[in-house]
């Protein structure tokens, strides 16, 4: 891993990258103390779209909640909304039923497949190559209309209910997902011959933004930035939920800690997906996707919950504190985007404006998610 | 053939036309090709397949309004955009289209080219510098950078050209080549000479007319995910409008210099009926390939660039010129 460089400059200026500016992807902003090219010190400065959902939670119930945990990261809404509906069934209790259960893990890694599709488009794009967002939101778009199917949103789901679904999937989207997942393959394939074995996309990222595990775990880094950097945990396998135990999948781990190595885990990570949707089509039991007894209102008894599920871009954490009322006493989202974008600051030191951006990308920044 | 003033005035405009033409219809041609590449049908709303599209871009660029911020160095910040643009329109005077249909030949045709084309990076200097914004400062001294790196090998290369047609007339060097494909300078086997680094010199050539045109995989003085939109950061209206078709005549200037120096100007491939629809299937297949890349590849880096300008391409070129000199004393 390459040392980064260290500047004594004489003289400096401050570039302020964003809040608008096309490769923050979102109101982040950026404050970099440049050298030249290179960047003497950068801080971040984030709250642009702050929403206060963690405190919108203290006066909704359990239920009005639900909608909100799709806008936290738009991009892959089922997860978050999956930790929060298993957050509050553990906690009151609830018996979901397990085609629920298999339908859940089903949408929640299609979902997955769909975020990674447009950080893919949207990350290469800043490297500077525009062709393969196109393909990558076409792909994306098969998985949109199926969602479209059964949800009836496209973006920000409200799938899940406490116990259940909204409704049951059809034949439509199992053949439809089938056929997806052939699909998929094939154009996985295409953007390895195409993309990943790029020579100027493997000079732009080899050995450009290592972070190490003690970086990592200084700044709770999770999700693909951990594992790129040699830290083997997915949330799906070591504190497994749901019915993840169920299926049989690899956690693609790289040890090199660099962009390219972030980048790789991505791209296995929907292979890895495409075979968890697989199995669960095949595996999928018959049954209700809506407990026996309606749940009217929910309410959970005194006490403090914590459930984590791994969201798109990493473990994401949810905290309940109880006191019995119809309505958290108080809520706390951990949101994976947070903990990865803060090592920014440290680890883009020394590094040239157009490695640290493309280092920003491939740390796949959701910035809503972060600013909650 | 009499050349008087008013015929040269003429032939003049008509070449300056042409450019001018190409290059707004060029914008139409690359967003339609990058539509091809994409799986998407580009502009297809004004007129038959978007054919309308660059008039209608033209009024857009005229009528909006043309913003100088303050503090800006005014005579500079204007007089950019038109360097941009006018010395590649001069450049074309001397470009042979085929035997018969050239503005002004002259001999010293490749001198004048390349004079009037590394204007166009003091004008993004010009541009960048005057724009008081760091982002343009930035790119400016990118493109600065970037053109000496790139103008060297290109120069060269160019020399070592000449030296086989022992001239810097454009139109001796493409008679230099004519009857087939064998005879272009782009072969190894040139008039009796054994050199095999020829192929290369032809890369080299034309990966630097890439980077001259500061086009992707090199469009660092532009990189909008890194610079916002580069040294036209503050320009608007016509301004702008200037620096993007200086960026497209450039393009086609480099395909033709291409053209003649290394794949045989207007002469065909089987030496039969040379003419210039051959010159134009080139330029346009270059084109073609220009475009084709543009929408392929990421961009690279700025020291990436420089190295493989300084590390890699001037010492081929300049081996390469050594080598061909050789050849030519021994032969």
């Amino acid at each position: 891993m390459n040392e980064p460089v260290v500047l004594q400059p004489d003289e400096t200026f401050v570039l302020n990258v964003g809040p608008q500016h096309p490769a923050t992807h979102g109101v982040l902003r950026v404050k970099m103390t440049m050298d030249g090219e290179y960047i003497y010190d950068a801080e971040t400065v984030i709250g642009y779209i702050h929403r206060m959902h963690e405190k919108m939670a203290e006066n909704r119930t359990y239920t009005q909640y639900l909608p909100n945990l799709s806008r936290l990261d738009y991009l892959s809404a089922m997860a978050y909304c999956h930790g929060y509906v298993l957050a509050v069934e553990k906690a009151a209790a609830i018996e979901v039923p397990e085609r629920a259960e298999y339908i859940r893990a089903i949408t929640v890694e299609m979902n997955r497949i769909s975020s990674h599709l447009v950080w893919f488009g949207a990350f290469v794009m800043d490297l500077g190559g525009f062709s393969p967002l196109m393909y990558a939101f076409d792909d994306r778009e098969q998985i949109l209309d199926l969602l479209e199917g059964v949800t009836g949103s496209r973006l920000t789901y409200c799938y899940f209910r406490f116990g259940g679904l909204y409704n049951d999937i059809d034949d439509d989207f199992i053949t439809g997902t089938r056929q997806f997942i052939k699909r998929m393959r094939k154009a996985l394939k295409m953007y390895r011959n195409l993309v990943t074995n790029n020579i100027i996309l493997m000079t732009r990222l080899k050995e450009i933004g290592p972070i190490s595990v003690d970086l990592c775990q200084r700044y709770g880094a999770t999700g693909p930035v951990a594992r790129g950097s040699g830290i083997n945990y997915d949330v799906r396998r070591n504190e497994a939920y749901s019915v993840y135990p169920e299926f049989d999948f690899d956690v693609p781990v790289f040890t090199e800690g660099d962009s390219y190595a972030r980048y790789n885990v991505r791209m296995e990570e929907m292979e890895q997906s495409l075979r968890i949707i697989e199995q669960g089509l095949d595996k999928l039991p018959d049954g209700p996707v809506n407990p026996e007894k309606k749940i009217k209102t929910v309410k959970l008894p005194p006490g403090d919950y914590y459930t984590a599920v791994e969201a798109g871009r990493g473990s994401f954490g949810i905290r309940i504190v109880s006191d019995g009322d119809k309505s958290p006493y108080r809520l706390k989202l951990r949101s994976p985007t947070y903990s990865n974008m803060h090592l920014f600051d440290e680890a883009c030191r020394g590094m040239l404006i157009a490695d640290a951006l493309a280092f920003m990308g491939s740390l796949d920044l959701v910035i809503p998610e972060m600013d909650r | 053939m009499t050349l008087t003033f008013l015929n040269v005035f003429a032939a003049v405009l008509i070449a300056i036309a042409f450019v001018a033409a190409n290059a707004a219809y060029l914008v139409w041609c690359e967003r339609k090709g990058a539509g091809f590449i994409q799986r998407r049908p580009g502009p297809t709303e004004n007129g038959p397949w978007g054919l309308l599209q660059p008039p209608v871009d033209g009024i857009k660029l005229m009528t909006k309004q043309l913003l100088i911020p303050g503090g800006v160095d005014k005579i500079i910040f204007m007089v950019a955009p038109v360097l941009a643009m006018f010395p590649t329109l001069i450049s074309f005077v001397t470009i042979p289209f085929s035997e018969t249909i050239v503005a002004h030949n002259m001999n010293i045709g490749v001198l004048m080219i390349f004079v009037f084309g590394s204007m166009s990076a003091m004008a993004l200097l010009m541009g960048g510098w005057s724009s008081r914004n760091k982002y343009a400062m930035i790119s400016s001294v990118r493109a600065v950078s970037q053109a000496v790196a790139y103008e060297i090998p290109m120069l060269v290369t160019t020399i070592t050209v000449v030296m086989i047609a022992g001239s810097l007339d454009l139109m001796e060097i493409v008679h230099k080549q004519s009857g087939g494909f064998w005879h272009w300078n782009i072969w190894p086997l040139q008039n009796g000479l054994y050199n095999i680094l020829m192929p290369v010199s032809f890369l080299i050539f034309f990966i630097c007319s890439l980077a001259e045109t500061n086009r992707a995989p090199f469009d660092l003085g532009e990189a909008e995910s890194e610079l916002v939109a580069g040294f036209h950061t503050e320009y608007s209206s016509m301004g702008f409008g200037l620096f993007f078709m200086g960026e497209y005549a450039n393009i086609v200037i480099g395909a033709c210099l291409t053209t003649i120096l290394f794949l045989g100007g207007w002469d065909c491939p089987l030496g039969l009926f040379p003419g210039v629809w051959w010159f134009l299937l080139k330029i346009y297949a270059l084109i073609f390939t220009f475009i084709w890349i543009r929408w392929t590849f990421p961009r690279t880096t700025i020291y990436n660039l420089l190295n493989l300008s300084w590390k890699v391409l001037i010492p081929i070129s300049l081996f390469n010129l050594l080598l061909t000199a050789g050849l030519l004393k021994v032969f």
